[in-house]
């Protein structure tokens, strides 16, 4: 039986009278890789944050890992990691500082941190640059290091914004390979992406226009029911017939 | 005749500890749209800062229009228009002062170059009024096109004008730029989405300071023709472990719904490598032959760039 991990009831959420979340019902279940696609300004962003008990609603119904958006949204944060590119990891702190302030932020045990942050040096092969400030890295690395940092607690879910931007091809897929063993432990991860070949790598994906949900399906079946060859085209069907400007 | 030329450049940071680019070289075209394809940390903006004459090379020299980057850098900044990576206008001025401003600056009025922005122009007109910083990232970039247009530059550099734009913004800005060119002016742009190869007449490809590869996409793509497979299967976290496991495999990476693999000895172990597959009872499994994309190229070229360092 599918578990469910993720559920909302015609979220909704305006601002003044512009409505950037328009009634979105889906679910997500355990383990699942779950691609949350939408245009510039569909309302992605604005709806993840509900979801990360960031912003409370205006409407509808959430739970995020059983806890409600409106009355635990304490709990719900201390149950999901998040990964952004944007902000991800401090600069001037060393790479076992960086994991040991995320983790101790989580409320992992110190004695247990340490244990944990010594196994993830190891099994990311950084134990030389341990002790070298993150700023120094490549920025493939530091996005290893993020997404590790961001599931170090063991979360039901891990909500990744745009987590492959600008990375190179191998870096992307190495990326990738990280995402696929993660949901492999029982871990769901809700991700965001510009790439489009990387919608065809999550189990389902939806894709908002609008505020509103457009389409949600695996990959395969919303490119048959579109008729078209790839996801790019499916976007493509799907978001240019958005109203809201920009 | 060569409107932009790169003459064996290299640059260092840090007192000479990080290389960011090396022995850089290759000409750009007048009216040419030329791609510079890499991900971040490649080089791309050292380079564009080199040519805007934003700084100054190590080693190694560069003209624009015939102008030297480092000698004639007052002649340069007449004739480019640059739009850098990050957002940099006046977020406290409106979209109609921010125009006015740039086209101030270089003497000239929007209305003596309308011809060149109106296209562009027309979709921000609605906002004219609205300050810079609230406008929407689709609008900014567009915007920032404009202000790097309106004196009527001979040569236009764009900083990863794409990065992070939803792919019918990315679509509509290519097609931008494609209108750009028919008015005869020379593009350099730079790009960490592989795909948008397409679009460009040639491209160089660009890792770690270094130029990998350089010509048009098709030519590219011939020269590392090498055949592998794209195979699919139900269960992909599986099938990627078992294929990697095998012991004839160089590579295995994902491609969309397919994954690409490179085989020791091309293509013929494929009876073998089929029958592997088959023993592993996989649900679903589908096996062809393609031809390499741009991003099996780039990786084919970064990992022998890896090997020689």
């Amino acid at each position: 039986m599918l578990e469910t991990v993720i559920h909302t009831e015609n979220l909704t959420k305006q601002f003044g009278d512009f409505t950037a979340v328009d009634a979105i019902t889906f679910d997500v279940y355990k383990g699942e890789i779950f691609g949350f696609l939408g245009a510039n300004g569909a309302g992605k962003t604005t709806a993840m944050r509900i979801l990360c008990g960031l912003l409370s609603p205006t409407s509808g119904e959430a739970k995020v890992a059983g806890f409600d958006v409106y009355k635990e949204s304490e709990d719900i944060k201390k149950h999901i990691g998040y990964m952004s590119q944007k902000f991800s990891l401090y600069n001037n702190l060393t790479v076992k500082e960086n994991i040991q302030f995320f983790g101790g932020i989580y409320g992992i045990e110190r004695k247990r941190l340490k244990e944990k942050t010594n196994e993830l040096i190891e099994r990311l092969g950084l134990v030389h640059e341990a002790d070298k400030l993150v700023g120094s890295l490549p920025l493939g690395w530091k996005q290893k290091i993020s997404f590790s940092t961001a599931i170090l607690h063991e979360p039901r879910i891990v909500f990744l914004d745009e987590p492959t931007g600008g990375v190179d091809p191998i870096t992307r897929r190495q990326f990738w390979d990280m995402i696929y063993e993660a949901s492999n432990r029982g871990i769901t991860v809700f991700v965001t992406t510009h790439y489009m070949d990387e919608a065809e790598y999550c189990d389902r994906v939806s894709i908002m226009v609008d505020g509103a949900i457009a389409a949600l399906n695996n990959p395969s079946d919303m490119k048959k029911d579109f008729g078209v060859k790839d996801m790019n085209d499916v976007f493509l069907e799907l978001a240019r017939g958005a109203k809201r400007g920009e | 005749m060569a409107e932009v030329k790169v003459r064996n450049i290299s640059k260092t940071y840090e007192k000479g500890t990080v290389q960011a680019l090396k022995n850089i070289e290759f000409e750009v075209a007048s009216g040419e749209l030329f791609g510079l394809i890499g991900p971040d940390g490649a080089g791309k903006t050292t380079l564009f800062r080199l040519l805007t004459t934003l700084l100054v090379p190590d080693e190694g020299s560069a003209t624009v229009a015939g102008f030297d980057i480092v000698t004639d850098l007052w002649d340069i900044r007449k004739i480019v228009g640059y739009m850098p990576g990050r957002f940099s206008l006046y977020q406290d001025l409106s979209v109609e002062e921010n125009l006015n401003f740039f086209a101030t600056v270089f003497n000239t009025t929007v209305a003596e170059n309308y011809h060149l922005i109106k296209d562009i122009y027309v979709q921000l007109e609605p906002f004219k009024h609205r300050l810079a910083g609230k406008l929407s990232g689709g609008m900014k970039q567009k915007l920032a096109l404009c202000c790097a247009l309106v004196h009527e530059p001979k040569v236009l550099f764009l900083d990863e004008p794409t990065t992070g734009v939803d792919p019918v913004s990315r679509k509509e800005f290519w097609d931008m730029l494609d209108l750009l060119k028919k008015k005869g002016i020379t593009i350099v742009v730079s790009t960490p989405y592989m795909d948008e190869a397409s679009r460009c007449d040639r491209i160089a490809l660009i890792q770690k300071g270094e130029i990998l590869e350089i010509d048009t996409l098709p030519a590219i793509l011939e020269k590392h023709e090498r055949p592998l497979f794209a195979i699919r299967a139900k269960d992909r976290y599986r099938l990627i472990q078992e294929v990697r496991a095998y012991e004839e495999t160089v590579s295995c990476y994902a491609f969309g719904e397919e994954n690409h693999v490179v085989l020791k000895n091309d293509l013929e172990g494929e009876t073998e490598f089929k029958a592997y597959l088959k023993d592993k009872g996989f649900e679903g499994l589908s096996f062809s032959r393609i031809a390499p994309n741009i991003e099996d190229v780039f990786i084919k070229l970064m990992l022998e760039q890896e090997t020689h360092a």
